[in-house]
């Protein structure tokens, strides 16, 4: 650690005022700050003090990633084992998913941080921690199979259209790492959807097994016969309630299990960087909807309408997306009445997006992007209702 | 009922006239900076629409459409050529109407929308209004919903925008997106979130 700090003091005068390498500042402060605390302290001006800085947050939320991205990975190799067919263990099932995981993760930080780099260095402004965040986000959305260029190109417009051009971390409207997987979603649909993206094999050249499918329990839940259980055709597909809580599902890397979400939220809220309300109103709200559809289905309906609410808790994306996402404080509504409206309508609009719209299998990414866009007008009217509450009160 | 019922969320969500078609942007990109004023044009616009969008549909179907004239014995006329001028002219009309009713009744919303409240007359969203009903077919109750769909639509756009553009007050733009620049980019990123509805059959 000495040496760190030795080397790093000893090439600092290179990129201060003055330096041959001033022009790189941001990339010297990004590692200093990384390795280091900074002793930097606000000099002027009104400030709050606390323990909690953007860096200390940001590494919270990593740490709150690591169950899921460690069962993901796990879960990458040992989708791809059952569809060859082959004998596995927790190891080799591990190393297997490493070597999907590796290069998207390894790509997504190459090229964000190029984007962060180059916007930090012009603009002269900080890189903050807050593309670690992102950078781990994004990857744990994708399908395994998905194209290293194509990552690449998603992390880039989530970089630059989702956060830079509205001036870096803390100012954006929208979450970058969805804004990225969005883009993705609508430019390569068959990348990022269908039923040969979610488990890192190829019918091309590998030999799977007999009978094999590679669609996610939300894909089979989809296409059940009318008048059909959608919980049995999931049961025969292989998806029972206790695979899908755990996650040894196919599906987006990090996102199959509700289990380790639940680990993360756990993190998340008793270090009170996710808020609890926003969770809890997603929850409430996905329970609304679907009792409401449960209850006003008929026998001939859309047999997606019967699903029973826990089920939805564990399907897809929707753990995943309410406790890390969601909760992104920069996107979401700030007021605390507001984050429950905001939460709220996020499961609703996921469920009902999941359930109506035949065009997409999962909703979770869209409400959410969707509630990120009215967030700001929540937190307008709360904050409109709470001066008239006031004034009233004032006037008494 | 449930038929109209489908229709307005069809207007307002799925078919957003503003983030799916792209029409009355001039207004949405100039009136979106104050929550208030935008407000303000959201329940204008969707004022006009309501009027415009069954006026024009009594026109369309008593004078314009080919055999609308029987009435008075010429079946054989078709007057349709005419729709487009008759239809702005319409909204003019009417938009002078509102004008005027907003400069009595309400002298805030009036000296606060300003330049924009004529701006609306030759606002694309009301035209496109319009144009809709009559490519599509709607009947009277029909056209009825349709405009106010279309309107609390094209309002709640506006309204979200006006919003977003408050919290980016705060944002550090680049200098050369300051204002209409990344007010576009915002416009492109919410009908990408808009995007969630299509698909949805109703």
């Amino acid at each position: 650690m000495k040496f760190l700090l030795k080397m790093l003091d000893k090439v600092r005068p290179l990129f201060e005022k003055g330096g041959k390498l001033e022009k790189l500042y941001p990339l010297f402060e990004a590692n200093d700050t990384f390795l280091f605390t900074t002793d930097e302290v606000t000099k002027k001006g009104s400030h709050i003090r606390d323990a909690l800085d953007s860096k200390r947050l940001m590494f919270t939320v990593v740490f709150a990633l690591l169950p899921c991205t460690l069962l993901g990975i796990y879960n990458t190799g040992l989708q791809r084992f059952l569809a060859l067919g082959v004998d596995y263990s927790l190891l080799s099932c591990f190393l297997e998913g490493l070597k999907v995981f590796l290069p998207l993760y390894i790509v997504t930080l190459a090229a964000g941080g190029v984007w962060e780099v180059l916007f930090a260095t012009v603009r002269k402004h900080e890189i903050n921690e807050g593309f670690l965040v992102t950078s781990l986000l994004f990857p744990l959305i994708c399908p395994p199979m998905l194209p290293l260029w194509q990552a690449a190109v998603g992390i880039s417009f989530g970089v630059i259209f989702g956060k830079e051009v509205f001036g870096g971390v803390g100012m954006n409207i929208l979450n970058p790492a969805l804004t990225a997987r969005a883009f993705l979603f609508f430019t390569y649909p068959a990348q990022m959807s269908g039923d040969k993206v979610w488990i890192f094999a190829d019918k091309a050249k590998d030999k799977l097994v007999d009978g094999f499918s590679g669609a996610t329990a939300l894909a089979v839940a989809a296409i059940t016969p009318e008048k059909a259980n959608v919980v049995e055709s999931m049961n025969e597909a292989g998806f029972s309630f206790w695979d899908l809580f755990v996650g040894f599902v196919p599906g987006s890397i990090g996102e199959t299990s509700a289990l380790c979400c639940l680990i993360g939220a756990a993190i998340l809220i008793f270090t009170k960087i996710g808020s609890w309300r926003t969770m809890v109103s997603c929850v409430l709200g996905a329970l609304f909807i679907t009792l409401i559809m449960n209850f006003t289905s008929g026998e001939d309906s859309n047999p997606m309408l019967k699903i029973p609410f826990h089920y939805h808790l564990v399907l897809g994306g929707f753990a995943f997306g309410i406790v890390f996402m969601a909760t992104d404080p920069v996107s979401s509504a700030t007021t605390a009445a507001g984050k429950w409206i905001y939460g709220f309508c996020i499961g609703v609009l996921a469920i009902i997006i999941r359930c109506v719209n035949p065009a997409y299998p999962e909703g979770v990414m869209l409400a959410i992007l969707f509630m990120n866009v009215f967030a700001p007008l929540i937190d307008h009217f709360v904050a409109q209702a709470n001066i008239k509450r006031r004034l009233a009160r004032g006037q008494k | 009922m449930e038929h109209y019922l489908s229709l307005a969320i069809k207007a307002i969500f799925i078919e957003n006239i503003l983030l799916a078609f792209f029409l009355g942007m001039c207004s949405f990109l100039a009136c979106s900076k104050k929550i208030e004023t935008a407000i303000g044009l959201g329940f204008a616009v969707v004022f006009v629409l309501v009027i415009t969008v069954p006026a024009n549909w009594a026109i369309n179907n008593f004078f314009l459409k080919k055999g609308a004239l029987s009435w008075v014995g010429l079946p054989q006329v078709d007057l349709s050529f005419l729709s487009f001028i008759t239809y702005i002219a319409v909204i003019a009309a009417l938009v002078q109407l509102v004008e005027m009713v907003l400069d009595k009744y309400s002298q805030k919303l009036y000296a606060s929308l300003g330049i924009f409240l004529p701006l609306i007359a030759v606002n694309c969203s009301i035209l496109g209004g319009s144009l809709f009903m009559t490519e599509r077919g709607y009947n009277f109750p029909e056209s009825c919903v349709y405009g106010f769909g279309a309107g609390v639509g094209w309002a709640l756009a506006i309204v979200a925008m006006a919003a977003c553009r408050h919290k980016m007050r705060y944002s550090n733009i680049p200098k050369g997106l300051q204002g209409l620049g990344i007010t576009m980019l915002m416009t492109g990123l919410m009908a990408m979130t808009f995007m969630c509805f299509a698909g949805i059959d109703l």
